[in-house]
């Protein structure tokens, strides 16, 4: 659907009972798109499964091929449509449409989201696509590319492929196709005639770059444009395959090089940073966290089991445990674990983050309606890294404010549980960690068998607690009590507090 | 001097004898999975598990949207393709999940196993799965099973399908007297307006059901009525008819005549005397008449279509038409239930145009052609539609918002006045 939805000329006729359109909101409401997605549902009910739901779907596609008057027709089956077997590409077959019609193969029992858009893209360009003509491309020409990944409801896709194409622009290449994005089906027959591809998202193009690369001899780029190191890379790759010169001042607009090294971003070092989504935004994140930023890189992890080795590979660098999982409770139980000060993550670790009163920003699909902002916001580039500078310090209290806090924290006005300047009044009442004692309380059900209580705090020992700057009193009430816990201690007294604070900074 | 035409004049009442459009096509609407969202809010110690695919996990994620906040009391037992190979293996696994779920929520008190599409297809015996668990877990934990799957149910039918399985559970009732059970998911504050309403009457027996706990469960007997307050619970009502339980008629409580005639079945049930009636209702009626006159200016002779979503079109159509004067056009419904719509259809003007079920691009087809100034649709049409220069409400805010009894009037009539006031505001 977001291949089809992304597209211009297509219709997707897909075989599913009438809860499946709720994935049309998705393209609605949370993208904000004003036309409904090109998908038509074949609506079967339980009444219609004694026999008919073949001819059902039959009808769907051919009342949807005359309304739409699409240049090609995608036809697939939902994972309830799948279990009653009505093959939808023999049956679209059978009425003769004269357009091309392509069936998908997608279990839904056995893959996911990601795989099945990446399978729909390739479905689509080898079924259209067409070679290039040997003397058009043996002439001497400008030299091109194609951007290939960019879909509907991808995590910032429409503005990417806008930074992208202008630096192609800049550099003197030719932009062909994009595809899908705004692809129609006329673009995808010419996807063979440019020079090489750009590959924005491998989660979705891979399969068909490396396709392309084997049948036409399109050579594709492998480094992905995210943070300043990557994208001056990036530039390096695409003119090497150009053969172009680098021209000067591309770099003029960049700014995120300089912010990252004013004064005030000092309180940045070592920031305790956990990333997870798809593996090609959390190691490309994690590179710009971790060498643009100067984050340290205390975990991460990937729903995108395709593309685990990669990921791995990331965490060697980093030292830490890569976690390749789409549990969100083990992704919680890991973040819990680590307790970091920052996590960068999708839709699902915000829920998470609100919840343990962390900040966070989202790097990766699944996202939420506030991802897809109004202004420009690409995450690559030169642009997109001093996106990533803003939108990842933003949730951070500032510098220099950070520092007021812990200096003046009896004044009325810079107490504890004043809530960063520019967040407003949401946190306001809390302090993070009165906040996670309460979370810790309501939601932990009351166990039937006696578990060993935590130690209690002796009032000496908590007001001690109280001196320590707040932005780490959480951390350190955590370490005091797993200390104390694990030397199996009733009562934490001062004593203990400072034990702990040795025990843990060896 | 020109005579005063009454607006209304030419209309005559009743669309009880209306054809209906019968539409079968495709169709935009949730399936009865997503009545869980509200449910599990409103029985807190209860807890839905889907037996689905990764699809339904999805839906009640990115529709509930309010998923992992708070650890949610529902959850989803992931059928894959092992499970496909075999049903013995999939009842295994399913026990297993439950155990393990039951075993880290104490507090868990009643279990519905949710049947899905995808459970309903490969035939899984979610009732016979219900019967083995409860006699593992009882007495701590109960087990019942029902479908929301999309092949069975739309939306709010999956309120349905769970309170019609609950009522099988409902202990016989012992103590004497004439008894009323309030029938349908309402919020806690319209419970509380309408419990005292009830009281001032003289009406003490009474229940509501689902209630807030599962532990509570009303007991009925051959002396229990019941009302319904919600318009999908046909099932429901038929399974409390079979138990002995009388059904009063009555139209739903929405606007203040809504409101006004439904607590008058009730009391001439219970032979509340006139005056008395008269003496409760009375202030409360005239303040949800002067907050809906409000809205009525900006929306008076304005016309609407419904597109079915929710069962709620109906009741909703007769409060716009008869408080707001509202112009109706087409009044779509998922599935049309003429006995317990009896009431409301009788208070509807003879020219609307009623359909039942959906072909969605012929009822689009229709708006187009009637180009009504409000239409209220499902969240996946209404960006589209107002991308085409339609106004719009979304169906679904009217199922969650609590909209029922005299104190909500005026809120609900602010929902269908609130999109035409932006539009007239937004001058870019």
């Amino acid at each position: 659907m977001r291949v089809a939805t992304a597209m211009t000329n297509v219709h997707y006729v897909l075989h599913a009972p009438q809860g499946d359109t709720y994935a049309d909101l998705l393209f609605t409401m949370i993208e904000r798109l004003p036309r409904r997605p090109p998908v038509t549902y074949s609506t079967f009910q339980a009444r219609d499964l004694g026999g008919d739901t073949a001819q059902l779907f039959k009808e769907a596609v051919a009342n949807a091929f005359d309304r739409f008057q699409p240049q090609a027709v995608l036809v697939g089956s939902s994972c309830t449509a799948e279990l009653i077997q009505d093959d939808p590409g023999g049956l679209a077959r059978a009425l003769n449409l004269p357009v091309p019609v392509i069936p998908l193969e997608l279990p839904a029992y056995q893959r996911k989201e990601n795989w099945g858009a990446s399978e729909t893209f390739y479905q689509l360009v080898r079924n259209l696509v067409k070679p290039a003509d040997k003397d058009l491309s043996a002439a001497p020409h400008k030299p091109s590319c194609n951007i290939l990944g960019p879909t509907a409801l991808g995590f910032r896709h429409r503005d990417d492929v806008r930074e992208i194409s202008q630096l192609l622009q800049a550099l003197g290449i030719e932009v062909k196709v994009i595809a899908p994005l705004n692809a129609s089906v006329e673009d995808i027959r010419k996807l063979a005639q440019a020079d090489f591809n750009v590959v924005l998202y491998p989660e979705i193009a891979n399969t068909t770059a490396q396709w392309l690369e084997r049948q036409f001899n399109q050579p594709y780029t492998r480094t992905i444009p995210i943070g300043v190191s990557a994208t001056r890379e990036f530039i390096r790759e695409v003119t090497s395959l150009s053969e172009l010169p680098i021209p000067v001042g591309l770099e003029d607009d960049m700014h995120s090089v300089w912010y990252s090294r004013s004064v005030d971003s000092t309180y940045l070092t070592g920031k305790r940073v956990f990333l997870f989504g798809d593996a090609t935004h959390v190691v490309a994140a994690a590179r710009f966290a971790s060498e643009e930023m100067g984050f340290e890189v205390v975990g991460l992890g990937t729903y995108s089991r395709e593309f685990a080795r990669e990921v791995r590979e990331a965490a060697k660098k980093y030292q830490v445990e890569p976690l390749i999982t789409d549990d969100y409770l083990a992704v919680e139980e890991q973040i819990k674990h680590l307790h970091p000060e920052l996590i960068l993550g999708t839709q699902m670790e915000r829920h998470i983050a609100k919840r343990l009163n962390i900040p966070c920003a989202v790097i990766s699909a699944p996202v939420h309606i506030q991802d897809f902002p109004a202004r420009y916001a690409p995450q690559m580039g030169f642009e997109g890294a001093n996106v990533l500078f803003d939108t990842w310090v933003h949730p951070l209290m500032m510098g220099l404010e950070e520092h007021l806090l812990g200096m003046f924290r009896e004044d009325f006005e810079f107490h504890d549980g004043a809530a960063p300047s520019h967040l407003g009044s949401s946190r306001v009442a809390e302090t993070p960690v009165t906040a996670l004692r309460e979370v810790a309380q309501t939601e932990l059900p009351k166990p039937i068998t006696a578990q060993p209580a935590s130690s209690a705090w002796s009032i000496e020992a908590e007001k001690e607690l109280g001196k320590i700057p707040f932005f780490v009193r959480g951390k350190a009430r955590r370490n005091t009590e797993r200390y104390a816990l694990e030397q199996g201690l009733s009562t934490i007294t001062v004593e203990t507090l400072y034990d702990a604070k040795a025990h843990f900074s060896r | 001097m020109n005579p005063v035409i009454p607006i209304r004049s030419a209309e005559t009442l009743g669309c009880a004898n209306t054809a209906v459009i019968s539409e079968k096509g495709q169709r935009q609407v949730f399936c009865g999975l997503t009545g869980i969202i509200w449910l599990h809010r409103k029985i807190q110690d209860a807890f839905f598990l889907v037996v689905g695919s990764r699809t339904c996990a999805h839906l009640i994620q990115s529709a509930a949207g309010v998923m992992i906040f708070a650890e949610p009391r529902f959850g989803t037992a992931i059928i894959d393709e092992r499970d496909l190979a075999g049903i013995a293996d999939a009842n295994d696994e399913l026990d297993r999940v439950v155990s393990e779920l039951l075993a880290r929520r104490q507090d868990i008190k009643l279990l519905f196993l949710v049947g899905s599409c995808p459970s309903e297809v490969i035939k899984l015996d979610l009732s016979r799965a219900a019967e083995r668990l409860c006699k593992q877990h009882m007495p701590h934990t109960r087990v019942l099973s029902y479908s929301g799957s999309g092949i069975e149910t739309t939306f709010t039918q999956g309120e349905d399908a769970c309170l019609a399985a609950l009522t099988e559970t409902l202990p016989a009732r012992t103590s004497q007297g004439k008894h009323l059970l309030i029938v349908g998911t309402l919020a806690d504050v319209v419970e509380d307006q309408l419990s005292l309403l009830l009281r001032k009457m003289g009406i003490d027996h009474f229940d509501f059901f689902p209630p807030r706990r599962s532990t509570t469960l009303p007991a009925i007997g051959p002396e229990t009525v019941c009302v319904l307050a919600q318009p999908f619970l046909a099932d429901t009502a038929k399974q409390l008819e079979s138990k002995g339980v009388k059904r009063l008629e009555a139209p739903f409580p929405l606007g203040a005549e809504g409101t006004t005639q439904w607590l008058q079945v009730i009391a001439q049930a219970f032979a509340i005397d006139h005056t008395r009636f008269e003496e409760v209702t009375q202030a409360p009626r005239q303040r949800a008449e002067q907050s809906v006159a409000r809205h009525r200016t900006q929306l008076q002779g304005k016309s609407i279509t419904f597109l079915p979503d929710s069962q709620l079109e109906i009741p909703l159509a007769r409060f716009v038409y008869q408080e707001l004067h509202m112009k109706l056009l087409e009044v779509g419904t998922p599935y049309l239930h003429r006995q317990i719509m009896a009431p409301e259809l009788e208070q509807l003007p003879s020219s609307t145009r009623l359909s039942e079920g959906q072909s969605l691009e012929l009822q689009l087809d229709r708006c187009d052609a009637d180009q009504p100034d409000l239409i209220v649709c499902g969240l996946g049409l209404a960006n589209p539609l107002e991308a085409k220069g339609f106004t719009t409400k979304w169906s679904i805010e009217l199922v969650f918002t609590p909209i029922q009894g005299y104190e909500q009037a005026g809120d609900l009539a602010a929902l269908f006045s609130r999109p035409l006031a932006r539009k007239l505001k937004l001058v870019a």
